[in-house]
């Protein structure tokens, strides 16, 4: 008898159903729980108040990343309530059994990029931590969501989870995405279109060819937004790019193993015929690099483009957002965005802080000069990805034109470290939310592209960078005096 | 676990869309690792300026709206970040209940378990309590066992919230301890895991 087709997350739904019954929700079993510093306190606390052991250690990995400073002293942390925190982590790691990959151990990093480089993080598992960001991870066919202390302490107790059945949603990209169009400006043209909430209580599936061509690190910065637009997970059906990027890492199966693996993985993908709760598509050739211009990435134009006006909003509740978003940002409507001055770049966090990204960015910088009126940095996602960087020499890059190379952290994106904008600077940033205060109070974050940061950083404001003369170094690098008086008056 | 079975507090108006956990409760104030005394931060870059002065203008630092223990607000209220923190920084400031639209889902999953009901109304119904709510302060009644919103003029408006979510909070239930009595199940389900998934046991 033929089966129903099943989509990629039921598959990997009805494999860790531990236990079922009308009245409650699904009991889901956890393959991987990753754990960091800022929201697992509370819940072993709350193990040890009753008595309560982690059930399986073995598969709970812990690093430090939110906190840890990414200047070369890091291991001295002036914060003392940072301090603290870090301390409890490493008591609670001691005393419960759990692995830490600590600061200087060679494998500490934000806690979504040393999972898939050590490649704990594999397909059609179930991957939770308490970290909204967790969905990275979908990259590989893993179904991966964030969670609240609540639940981290939940799942240390049981290894397991109680959860509804999310729908699904499939976001289909067919084209091929036109050059200087990268993962990013996917995620964010996508949100764009269907909003902050627009895939609230959804699984999201991403398929089409301009998914498949997208290499490891460009899916997993694909799967990292999808919590942006309010998705519970966003997933990539595993193939030869997914294994030939696991293939040989540290926590990867081998020899035999390998093999029953990979045959396991390939009945993973959707099967022809299944269906969805909602389906997107969406051309790739329609994709530009983008720039968000408001406190929510939702508020985002192509690079050609002006920051909108709030009175061409579809709602009353959408204007009064806009209009509050650019006394905020401090943005003129029609304020052509290519013409919009940033302070300060910022490169990193678990959205685009991998080799890959430091290899784009630095394409684009190789040669020329940081802006005078700019302060930019790159933050490698992790101690492996640094080492690798510096091997192949994009630190010398970055130096040579004025960039600071910092050491590994979550940095700039949340600002929960000493790395922070002052009020009213307004940085070029590949992270992952420009919410007001994320960066700073009173900082006014634009979310990019590695790529298209690295321009902004060489040009003094946001650049097109299909427009950046890639084989002219310093062609665009420095703003006049005339021009930055525009530049200022642009904005307020 | 608080149980949550009915509530008559003031509500207070919030008319934003997309209030996000960093609004909710800065990341400044997640570094600590204990779980209470998040309610003095609530908001707080929109209560106080960067000395620390309350902003006079902020809605939830008007004198008439000082005791409200029921927050009315737009769409997509909770998106963002995973902190746990949010709900704790509502609950201990002394809210009982959010009304809005839509929630996001791992912030309505989070004040669940912390005894903070997330209400869903139509955003029309949602409209309507936060106009009264700003011409002034009023009480509404948010009964979880009729899974309804009232006042006593007559507003009535219904909600639906999952069984087993309204079971626990009804109760008070600790759902680790629910879990816990299944583990004859879990232990099953883990003999037939194959051996070569990921393990941090050998170290690599």
């Amino acid at each position: 008898m033929d089966k129903k087709p099943r989509t990629l997350f039921e598959k990997i739904w009805d494999a860790h159903v531990v236990a079922q019954s009308a009245a409650e929700p699904s009991l889901l079993y956890i393959d991987l729980h990753l754990v960091h510093e800022v929201t697992s306190p509370q819940a072993f606390d709350g193990l040890r108040q009753a008595g309560r052991r982690v059930r399986r250690p073995e598969l709970t990995v812990a690093t430090i990343d939110h906190n840890v400073p990414t200047t070369p002293d890091r291991l001295v942390i002036q914060d003392p309530v940072a301090a603290a925190q870090i301390r409890a982590l490493r008591r609670n790691a001691e005393e419960f059994g759990i692995t830490l990959f600590d600061i200087g151990s060679g494998r500490q990093g934000i806690v979504h990029v040393i999972g898939p480089e050590l490649g704990l993080t594999q397909p059609g598992m179930t991957i939770v931590c308490g970290d909204s960001h967790t969905s990275t991870h979908g990259a590989f066919g893993a179904l991966a969501f964030g969670i609240g202390t609540s639940e981290v302490e939940h799942v240390l107790a049981t290894q397991s989870l109680q959860q509804h059945k999310p729908q699904t949603m499939l976001v289909r990209i067919e084209g091929a995405l036109p050059a200087g169009v990268t993962a990013k400006d996917m995620a964010l043209g996508i949100i764009g279109r269907i909003g902050t909430d627009g895939a609230t209580g959804h699984v999201v599936e991403y398929a089409g060819e301009a998914v498949r061509s997208l290499s490891m690190e460009g899916r997993m910065t694909l799967c990292n937004m999808t919590i942006e637009a309010g998705a519970r997970a966003g997933l990539v059906a595993p193939d030869e790019a997914t294994f030939s990027y696991l293939a040989g890492r540290a926590y990867a199966p081998q020899g035999a193993a390998w093999d029953a693996a990979v045959a396991r993985w390939r009945t993973l993908p959707t099967d022809p015929g299944a269906e969805f709760d909602r389906i997107v598509e969406i051309r790739a050739e329609e994709l530009e690099p983008y720039v968000t211009w408001g406190t929510s990435p939702a508020m985002v134009v192509p690079v050609t483009s002006a920051v909108p006006d709030p009175r061409n909003a579809a709602s009353e509740a959408e204007r009064q957002g806009a209009a509050r978003a650019l006394e905020y940002m401090g943005l003129v409507p029609g304020t052509p965005i290519d013409t919009i001055p940033v302070d300060r770049v910022f490169i990193g966090s678990c959205t685009n802080s991998r080799l890959e990204d430091l290899r784009a960015a630095a394409r684009v910088v190789n040669g020329r000069k940081v802006s005078a009126r700019v302060r930019a940095m790159v933050v490698p996602g992790s101690e492996a990805i640094k080492r690798s960087a510096e091997a192949e020499g994009l630190h010398r890059v970055f130096l040579a034109a004025g960039f600071e190379w910092r050491e590994p952290g979550c940095s700039m994106c949340l600002g929960m470290n000493p790395d922070i904008l002052a009020p009213q600077e307004r940085c070029a940033a590949t992270s992952n939310r420009n919410f007001e205060g994320r960066q700073g109070r009173g900082g006014r974050t634009h979310l990019v592209s590695p790529e298209m940061a690295a321009a902004a950083a060489i040009a003094g404001h946001f650049v097109d960078v299909r427009s950046f003369h890639l084989d002219r170094p310093n062609a665009a690098s420095s703003v006049n005096p005339a021009q930055e008086r525009t530049l200022n008056a642009a904005v307020s | 676990m608080q149980p949550f079975r009915k509530h008559t507090g003031v509500a207070v108006p919030l008319d934003r869309a997309n209030i996000d956990t960093d609004q909710i409760i800065p990341k400044q104030f997640l570094k600590r690792i204990e779980r209470t005394g998040y309610g003095e931060f609530l908001f707080y870059d929109w209560r106080f300026d960067s000395d620390g002065t309350p902003l006079p203008e902020f809605v939830l630092n008007q004198p008439q709206y000082r005791a409200a223990s029921i927050l009315i607000a737009g769409r997509n209220f909770g998106c963002g970040s995973s902190r746990e923190h949010a709900p704790w920084a509502l609950a201990q400031h002394g809210f009982r209940a959010i009304i809005a639209p839509t929630f996001a889902d791992i912030f309505s999953n989070n004040a669940l378990k912390n005894g903070l009901l997330p209400v869903a109304l139509a955003e029309s119904a949602v409209c309507e309590l936060m106009r009264r709510a700003e011409r002034a302060p009023f009480e509404l009644t948010v009964d979880l066992e009729a899974l309804s919103v009232s006042a006593a003029d007559g507003f009535e408006a219904k909600f639906h919230i999952n069984e087993f979510a309204r079971h626990c909070l009804l109760n008070g239930l600790d759902d680790i301890g629910l879990t816990l009595q299944r583990e004859a199940d879990i232990a099953r389900f883990e003999a037939a895991r194959p051996a070569w998934m990921p393990s941090l046991t050998a170290s690599r």
